[in-house]
């Protein structure tokens, strides 16, 4: 417990009535890099302005190194941050810009100058030492807000849409760059994001947040495979949602009143809801979970892209390699138990019954958090 | 002119090209109604006559020397004033216009209206009023303010600040404000993120306040025409009070010669700051 570099305790932040955060707890490892994972207006954003000090929260506290610094304005939290506008400071040369937070620490002459040089050499920027900011390409510039905020050896990293401004192809580089420089030097990170793709390739551990409140920590495996809930199927990768009701163990009926035969049997009964993903979906000429007509077949390169309804009515979206099959044909859709999620009422997870097919409970999980 | 662009696009829509025609001459107009009084003033000052007569008998140059002994005095205290002026209202008015686009708070509204409210009020309206304060104030507590230079001072404030509080707040408009953030997480402490970052930042547009605020109070004649005095007199009510007894040429080289002052300092502040972006 005490090992936590970083601790939030049911942090929560109102904009009057409003809920923008709400009952945040999270433990981060010395060294962790926790991506903050939502779609706009989930809490990310005003979560990391809390931790930066630029707003103050509404209740709870951040624990830094075990010590609060709630209380603490930012220019004393010793927090490095990048923002996704760079905010390089115009006016200094790219040296002057890295060694603003040593002045500021009025760090000696001789050893701030050591220090400039050698966090411009680890961001590969030496010969641009003089240069100004918009004499830089985004992809410098960012390189440049890094080697600033990590000058000053700060107590934690953040990092605010890191990759959002850059092209396409330097994303992944830049992901890369980040991540090692941060594993190398054993930083305490948080990035924030709105891209899963992004989020993915940086994160020791993700945190899936929703209209502010926490949906899900957990890896990149554990999100994706095991996502606690519909909103965290959906938005990582993607699923076809199917809300019904449990009739009995094994059988849920959809909304519009077909019958899906899940391939494990679950406890309890009631409003439920089936996530399952188009890529663990595959097609047959009979049997199967479920039956539907092809309305659309697309191929996609690597894969084939089949759009499926249901007798109901519902599109599902299946993905793979495999058979092509026209509108107009007559499917099954089979899956594996390891494949399916269902939730219950309170969009939990339902426990799956011990007595699923055998060949599949190694791969199960106990999906209790 | 005209000829080359028809030739250019020789399936111009009229409209437009009348459109363009109507532009030009407004361009023209604009130009001439603003040069031909300047051009004017320059003539005149030329004139070799007592008066101001049509056709003169000849031109000279000796207008020019006698501005020194006539109006140099009333020049010095114009200069004094209107560096007062800048500095006085660069100290208010930078700090104003940083609070009113960085912070929301609690009658920012009122403040921002007061600041640049003097704007609306006609200028010998308000140098009464602030006359008549000022003699207020020097009844109750002795302190000499009419007649005095910081008396003229304080008065040009007023008409100096709108100015520079809103050249203030546009300079900041564009300006991102996480590079304050990034300054603060970097550790520094708000006045030295204020120094260090915004005051950086808005530089050109401090420099085009302070060059607002020196035309404005140099050329400011209502606000000082009641609280001159004796040997206090600014060059603006000095050359209203010589045109009372006088017309003669030296008026008009006066106004070449102020023309001139202020035109050098455009020139000189041309080369810090690119006016026309500062200006819009």
């Amino acid at each position: 417990m005490s090992a936590a570099a970083l601790q939030l305790r049911a942090l929560s932040r109102q904009f009057g009535t409003h809920y923008a955060v709400r009952g945040v707890d999270l433990d981060v490892a010395p060294g962790e890099m926790i991506v903050l994972l939502g779609p706009s207006g989930c809490g990310k954003t005003t979560t990391l302005r809390m931790l930066a000090g630029f707003l103050s929260a509404s209740s709870g506290d951040i624990l830094l190194d075990g010590a609060s610094i709630a209380a603490l304005p930012p220019h004393r939290r010793d927090i490095g941050i990048v923002f996704q506008s760079y905010a390089l400071f115009p006016h200094l040369s790219v040296a002057r810009n890295v060694r603003f937070g040593l002045e500021m620490r009025r760090v000696p002459r001789a050893a701030a100058d050591e220090r400039v040089a050698e966090m411009l050499r680890l961001v590969k920027l030496d010969r641009f030492a003089d240069r100004l900011p918009r004499q830089l390409s985004g992809g410098q510039q960012q390189r440049v807000a890094l080697a600033r905020a990590l000058a000053i050896r700060p107590r934690l990293l953040l990092l605010d849409e890191p990759l959002s401004n850059l092209d396409a192809a330097l994303r992944q580089e830049m992901a890369r760059e980040i991540r090692i420089l941060q594993r190398e030097g054993g930083i305490t990170s948080i990035v924030v994001t709105h891209d899963q793709s992004e989020a993915m390739a940086m994160a020791d551990r993700l945190v899936i947040m929703r209209d502010g409140v926490v949906e899900q920590v957990g890896s990149q495996e554990e999100v994706y495979e095991r996502p606690a809930t519909p909103f965290v199927a959906s938005f990582i990768g993607q699923s076809n949602l199917i809300r019904g009701r449990l009739a009995d163990a094994g059988t849920l009926v959809t909304e519009g009143g077909a019958r899906v035969a899940l391939a494990a049997r679950y406890a309890g009964a009631g409003a439920a809801c089936l996530a399952v993903r188009p890529e663990s979906i595959r097609l047959a000429a009979k049997g199967g979970s479920a039956g539907g007509v092809v309305r659309l077949c697309t191929y996609l390169g690597a894969v084939l892209e089949h759009v499926v309804r249901l007798e109901d009515g519902t599109d599902l979206i299946v993905r793979g390699a495999g058979e092509r099959h026209e509108a107009g044909a007559r499917v099954s859709l089979i899956w594996s138990a390891a494949a399916e999620r269902v939730f219950d009422a309170d969009d939990r997870p339902a426990a799956q019954l011990a007595e699923a097919e055998p060949a599949m409970t190694g791969g199960q999980q106990t999906w209790a958090r | 002119m005209s000829a080359t662009a028809v030739v250019s696009q020789p399936h111009a829509d009229p409209a437009a090209a009348l459109g363009r025609a109507a532009v030009l001459a407004l361009i023209a107009a604009g130009l001439l109604i603003i040069f031909v009084p300047l051009l004017l003033t320059l003539y005149l000052s030329l004139f070799d006559e007592k008066l101001i007569l049509f056709p003169p008998r000849g031109y000279t140059l000796a207008w020019y020397p006698a501005i020194i002994p006539n109006f140099g005095g009333a020049v010095l205290v114009s200069l004094e004033l209107a560096f007062g002026a800048v500095i006085g209202s660069l100290l208010i008015g930078v700090p104003a216009g940083i609070a009113l686009s960085r912070y929301r708070f609690r009658g920012a509204g009122i403040i921002s209206t007061l600041l640049l409210a003097p704007l609306t009020v006609p200028g010998i309206a308000l140098g009464l009023a602030i006359y008549l304060f000022l003699v207020l104030i020097e009844i109750g507590t002795g302190w000499p303010l009419t007649g005095s230079l910081l008396g003229l001072i304080l008065s040009h404030l007023i008409v100096t600040m709108p100015w520079v509080v809103r050249l203030s707040v546009a300079s900041l408009v564009n300006h991102d404000r996480a590079a304050e953030e990034a300054a603060a997480s970097l550790g520094a402490s708000p006045v030295r993120v204020i120094w260090r970052v915004t005051l950086p930042a808005m530089r050109q547009g401090i420099i085009a306040a302070g060059l607002f605020a020196f035309i404005t109070s140099f050329g400011n004649l209502e606000m000082a025409l009641f609280l001159v005095a004796p040997g206090v007199t600014t060059l603006p009510v000095a050359i209203l009070e010589y045109l009372e007894y006088h017309i003669d040429p030296l008026v008009a080289a006066v106004a070449v010669a102020q023309m001139v002052l202020i035109a050098l300092l455009l020139l000189v502040l041309d080369r810090f700051v690119r006016l026309g972006q500062v200006v819009r």
